[in-house]
């Protein structure tokens, strides 16, 4: 098993109007050294394959088919090795 | 004129378009569900607003991959006409049958008031009639309407004469003021090269007579029975 978070963020060429308006408040509460706030979401995805290259490949083609809009947002993905779940290993 | 009316889960706007071209213009209408494949003899399309798939992921990205869009873009590409509005716009370009996107407002407010749009264009089928630089008072609702194109496609937008509507002051001047969402160009409706697919942020079937406020809505649907009669001579 694997998992992939996917993080899925605006393009900086793109304006960012949540990321401004939470930079403002953490302004307001004295955070003054804050100089930039992006706001993004972050897709967890668990997959039922022991093989990492054929996680990334999927993951991959799912960011560009749904999870992302090519248009507006970037991705990055990063993948972790999942202990298997003790009753599937003993299988 | 046929239309056929798109209802996604979380769809809001469809009875209101259906009373417009119905109950105001005497238009056969029928309901479209999500997952049919075969529009049949349909002339035109509405792709309403609303939340479809609760607006989950992004606006439109779910209802992009329904089996009745693929109906819908082999629809577009045989030339029918497709009216997208609002969350239709947003489903409309997450199909990539127009160009951009919907940020969130400016604002990040959700924006429910009536503004003011200057047609930009009158070759497009949703335009028939219309003078140039006309002003049409009509409603938005939404969250997510800032308009946004990377400057290639923009350039591509302008030079085609694809902006259809921007949001301008009620004597057709496009200033930052009468701008409500933040859009680039203060864009509120794009077409496709060919006119027959319009996508637009305000709610025409809202504006559909005076005791809802105004019936300007109507000169958009009348336009597209024009475009059709135009076509059929």
């Amino acid at each position: 098993m694997y998992q992939a978070d996917v993080i899925v963020t605006l393009k900086p060429v793109v304006n960012d109007p949540q990321g401004s308006t939470i930079k403002s408040a953490l302004h307001a509460l004295g955070f003054t050294a804050v100089e930039d706030v992006r706001a993004g979401k972050l897709l967890r995805l668990t997959l039922d394959t022991d093989d990492r290259a054929e996680a990334a490949a999927m993951t991959e083609s799912m960011a560009r088919q749904l999870l992302a809009n090519s248009v507006i947002e970037d991705f990055k993905i990063s993948l972790v090795a999942l202990e298997a779940p003790a009753r599937s290993r003993r299988a | 004129m046929k239309t056929g009316i798109v209802v996604f889960p979380g769809t809001w706007s469809d009875r209101d378009c259906a009373y417009a071209l119905h109950d105001v213009l005497g238009e056969p209408v029928r309901y479209v569900g999500h997952r049919e494949r075969d529009l049949g003899d349909l002339d035109l399309v509405i792709l309403p607003g609303g939340f479809s798939y609760g607006d989950y992921l992004r606006c439109g990205a779910i209802a992009r991959f329904t089996p009745v869009m693929e109906a819908v873009a082999r629809f577009a590409q045989d030339g029918g006409l497709v009216l997208g509005i609002c969350n239709g716009f947003q489903v409309l370009q997450e199909a990539r049958l127009l160009p951009g996107a919907l940020l969130r407002n400016a604002s990040c407010e959700f924006r429910c008031e009536w503004v003011s749009l200057r047609v930009e264009q009158t070759w497009s089928a949703f335009t028939q009639g219309m003078r140039p630089g006309q002003v049409l008072s009509l409603p938005i609702s939404h969250g997510e309407g800032n308009f946004y194109a990377d400057p290639a496609t923009l350039e591509v937008l302008q030079t085609n004469d694809r902006i259809v509507f921007r949001y301008a002051t009620p004597q057709g001047q496009v200033a930052p003021q009468a701008n409500p969402n933040g859009s680039t160009a203060g864009i509120a409706g794009i077409c496709n090269a060919r006119g027959n697919v319009l996508g637009l942020m305000p709610h025409p079937e809202r504006a559909c007579e005076a005791l809802l406020g105004g019936s300007d809505g109507l000169v958009l649907f009348r336009a597209a029975v024009m475009a059709l009669q135009a076509a059929a001579v």
